[in-house]
């Protein structure tokens, strides 16, 4: 028989077995109906109006930003902060890495801490801080140093900002990575008569250089990405996803922004499918095999002192721009009037508590969908078989690259007519909560459910479990851990979400993030940090709550991410 | 209610990521009868796993019929068959525990309490783990584990019982005792069992009837007995227990009673099977059937290797390795390497291929 042919009657098998099963077969169907109406088609419109001007196809869009040297630089700067903040980031977080698994040395603790940070905190807190420290008024460059025209807005306060935000990713992607590589690897290196620095440059750096490269890329991914942070501090350094939003919802010509939106895609989904495609397959770390036996740690002082005098100055740098923001939002008068005062919170107060409790609210109506459904469908992208699991797994992958700026141009313009006016809805903002959460909580229940055994759940479809049987009494309480990683992700997630939803607030719901930027834009830095000292106490006492749930449910506390 | 299974033209083809087609079950035809403990043996990917795993319902039949009774299964869902599976890793589900884990199934039938209760107290009797109850599966030791496993498929009295390479986690010990503990246990509740293994002697042991697999293929059907004595083939005689192939000619045949030419020595042996006179054939010889100082063929002993209960020998006789395996050891003449034997084959033990 052909092998096409062969490959189509397996298909059609499967699917009638799924047939057999209504919840599966309509659940299985729900979620690819919503991936295709959240993902894939908000992003197929924006490249269809990309090639259209004034209702016929044509290439405008893509030559006007050619033409203008201005939109050219734009493009310009996106890569170049990219590059360099995934050097820079990937320097500082191969050395945490090191430091982490492979040196004898206090205050290991900080450096999880430390690793947290940017997840529960809105994405552009560092650039507010870096406001408050080294801006015109700032407490480093005008008080310190008596600099009065510091300007911290542009290219280097970018980086600086970007750096800190997202070292950390590189840091837990290399410290995994490093603690998989088998000791006695290193030992036979060493046995073999190498020095301690020929057995990093020739055994320890090689076998990290795909993961290396793999976590540069992810760094590359989320700075071209970043809104908030630009936004913020970019000044007159204008980058990709700044450009979209100003273009579309400053200027009003969203065709106009398509253009851009495609491009910036087109560099985001490039360097994920290298870093997934090619680098992932390239790792040597699987290769070494099982680890035979714990890591003799590093004790020597001249390796240990230096590393961690680096380690603790840099970590106390972060904790510093994480800290400035609560205590600036006391402050009279950053760089004036130091001294101490609550009329920052009473004003939030008087300006009204909607939009912390819409944006709180809307957060928790996402939360358990987004958690649920990221468990659900990472059970049917492991676990069953049907036509469109490829298609799933590949588009809710894709999509942790997708910059979210892209979706929100591609909502505004996908949902704002007929059949399905969404724009402006609280149902638009929740999906994009869900959407913009949903992947790193699929990909962490993908993870365990691989480290499971699949005879388990096949023991209980044996018994005369069905399928939604199977998931709820078996599956889900298998991996609670990642469950509740995934609420307490997409919580801290949809709270600090700005990218996306600047599109689509309105009247009716603003929400806490877009407030922020507002009253930074408006050079209120006090309100701001008041605002984000609010959300990060939500979020704070969110992820407290939860990990106090979890205890009470007997779930170790090891096994939890966050 | 004990149920018979039926194969009819079962194929299974397996498409590649590369595209290729791996033919991993091709064309069988089996017959279980209720009651009956059937095992497939054979080496590893000659696709008696997949077997199991299509009647169980977790693949799909490429061609084929599979009927449980007297139900055409083929397209329904594992949970829709009359099945039970011990899994080779227990599979125990690890947040319950094991009163819990047996009574699994029975709940989800929405059994009345009390009967499940019932149910579960007297398989826990069965399995004499009346004090394992509230244990949960990682406070108990692998064969306890697998003890639980299969309390869990029993309790749901299934009219087929299915077994993955249950024992194969076990170690030696274990293994044994388990493998006595299934055969008795099946015995008393007299279930229809289909067994996976590569171990010969688990299906020496559990079986009445065992499957020799290779490549897919069915090579031979039959009682222990059988397989061993009359392997239908080189590869079935070599796969259960060690085997000489001694090559031969056919003098004459008189019913099942052949004379056969070894060399220049005359032998008698039984076959069902018709010969032409003169004709070439291969006998099996196992090498406890070789006959040692019986004056027939000399041999140059090339191994010799004392194992307490037998002695094991390789000899070359006319280019050839025969095996020799002399039981009791005790107080006979040991050859060394090098040494020259005198042997034989001892004329009950002759199989004709």
């Amino acid at each position: 028989m052909k092998t096409q042919r062969l490959k189509v009657k397996s298909e059609l098998a499967n699917m009638k077995k799924v047939a057999q099963d209504p919840i599966l077969f309509s659940t299985i169907v729900a979620v690819l109906v919503l991936v295709t109406m959240f993902i894939v088609f908000p992003l197929a419109n924006i490249l269809k109006e990309s090639f259209l001007f004034e209702g016929s196809a044509s290439t405008h869009h893509y030559t006007q930003i050619l033409k203008l040297s201005y939109n050219r630089d734009i493009i310009f700067n996106t890569l170049k902060l990219g590059f360099t903040v995934s050097i820079i980031s990937t320097i500082i977080g191969f050395i945490f890495a090191y430091a982490a698994t492979y040196v004898k040395m206090k205050h290991k603790k900080i450096l999880s801490a430390i690793a947290i940070l940017p997840i529960i905190s809105p994405p552009f807190l560092i650039g507010l801080s870096a406001i408050l420290l080294f801006g015109r008024s700032g407490l480093i460059t005008r008080d310190l140093l008596g600099m009065t025209n510091a300007d911290i807005y542009g290219f280097h306060g970018l980086v600086l900002v970007q750096v800190l935000t997202f070292f950390p990713v590189a840091f837990l992607m290399l410290v995994g990575l490093l603690k998989q590589i088998d000791p006695s690897v290193e030992e036979a290196s060493r046995d073999l008569g190498a020095s301690r620095w020929q057995v990093f440059k020739t055994v320890t750096v090689p076998l990290m250089a795909p993961g290396i490269a793999n976590a540069a890329l992810l760094v590359f991914i989320q700075s071209v990405a970043d809104f908030g942070n630009p936004m913020v501090i970019g000044g007159n350094y204008t980058t990709m996803a700044v450009q979209i939003y100003m273009q579309g919802i400053g200027s009003l010509d969203m065709s106009g922004a398509t253009a851009l939106a495609i491009m910036l895609l087109t560099i985001s989904v490039v360097a994920f499918l290298v870093q997934k495609f090619y680098l992932g397959k390239k790792s040597y770390v699987t290769v070494t095999g099982k680890i035979s036996r714990e890591r003799e740690l590093i004790a020597d002082p001249k390796i240990v002192k230096p590393l961690h005098l680096f380690v603790v100055l840099v970590s106390l740098f972060v904790a510093m721009m994480y800290i400035l923001v609560p205590i600036g939002s006391f402050i009279k008068l950053w760089g004036v009037n130091y001294s101490l005062t609550l009329k920052h919170f009473k004003y939030v107060f008087d300006l009204g508590l909607k939009p912390i409790l819409d944006t709180t609210l809307l957060a928790l109506v996402a939360t358990p969908i987004s958690g649920i459904l990221s468990m659900v469908i990472a059970f049917l992208v492991v676990r069953k078989k049907f036509i469109g699991r490829g298609y799933l797994d590949f588009t809710t992958m894709l999509s942790l690259a997708i910059p979210g700026t892209v979706v929100g141009l591609g909502y505004v313009m996908t949902y704002n007519k007929k059949p399905l006016v969404l724009t402006g809805t609280a149902i638009i903002l929740v999906i994009a909560f869900v959407i913009r959460s949903m992947p790193v909580g699929i990909r962490s229940g993908m993870a365990s459910l691989q480290q499971i055994d699949p005879s388990i759940e096949e023991a209980a479809n044996v018994l005369g479990a069905s399928s939604k049987k199977v998931f709820t009494t078996v599956t889900l309480p298998m991996i609670k851990p990642a469950l509740f990683s995934g609420l307490v992700y997409s919580f801290s997630r949809s709270m600090t979400l700005v990218s996306t939803i600047i599109f689509l607030v309105s009247a009716r719901h603003s929400l806490l993030t877009v407030a922020i930027m507002s009253q930074i834009d408006q050079g209120r830095i006090g309100v701001a940090s008041a605002y984000s000292t609010i959300l990060i106490i939500i979020v704070g006492s969110m992820i407290a709550f939860m990990r106090f749930l979890l205890s009470k449910l007997g779930v170790n506390k090891e096994d939890i991410q966050l | 209610m004990k149920k018979g299974i039926t194969i009819k033209n079962m194929t299974k083809i397996f498409v590649t990521n590369k595209n290729t087609q791996v033919k991993a079950v091709d064309n069988v035809n089996l017959d279980i009868k209720p009651g009956d403990f059937v095992t497939l043996l054979g080496p590893s990917g000659c696709g008696k796993t997949t077997i199991l795993r299509m009647v169980a319902g977790f693949e799909t039949l490429t061609e084929g019929e599979i009927l449980i009774g007297k139900e055409n299964v083929a397209s329904l869902t594992p949970d829709k068959r009359d099945t039970a599976l011990v899994f080779q890793n227990y599979a125990l589900f690890p947040h319950m525990n094991v009163y819990d884990n047996i009574a699994y199934g029975l709940k989800l039938q929405k059994l009345p309490k009390s009967e499940i209760d019932q149910r579960v107290q007297k398989i826990l009797n069965l399995m004499k783990m009346e004090n394992f109850a509230d244990r949960v599966p990682s406070q108990m030791s692998g064969g306890q584990q697998q003890r639980v496993s299969l309390a869990r498929a029993l309790v749901m009295e299934p009219g087929v019982l299915l077994f993955d390479e249950p024992l194969s986690n076990l170690d030696a010990k274990l293994r044994i005792h388990m493998r006595d503990e299934i055969r008795k246990i099946q015995r008393e509740v007299g279930i229809t069992s289909l067994y996976v293994t590569h171990d010969q002697s688990e299906a020496m042991g559990l079986s009445d009837k065992v499957v020799i697999m290779k490549d897919g293929i069915i090579q031979q059907v039959g009682s222990p007995r059988e397989i061993y004595q009359k392997p239908a083939n080189a590869f079935v005689a070599g796969f259960i227990g060690k085997a000489n192939v001694i090559k031969g000619e056919i003098q004459n045949q008189n019913g099942e009673n052949c004379q056969v030419k070894i060399d220049n020595k005359v032998y008698k042996a039984t076959s069902d099977k018709t010969f032409e006179k003169g004709q070439k054939i291969e006998m099996i010889v196992r090498p406890e059937s070789v006959v040692i100082e019986r004056e027939d063929f000399k041999a140059t002993v090339t191994k010799s290797m004392f194992m307490g209960e037998y002695h094991e020998y390789e000899v070359e006789w006319k280019g050839q390795t025969i095996l020799i395996s002399q039981s009791n050891p005790f107080g006979k003449t040991i050859y060394g390497v090098g040494d020259e034997m005198f042997i034989g084959f001892d004329e009950t033990s002759i199989h004709i291929l």
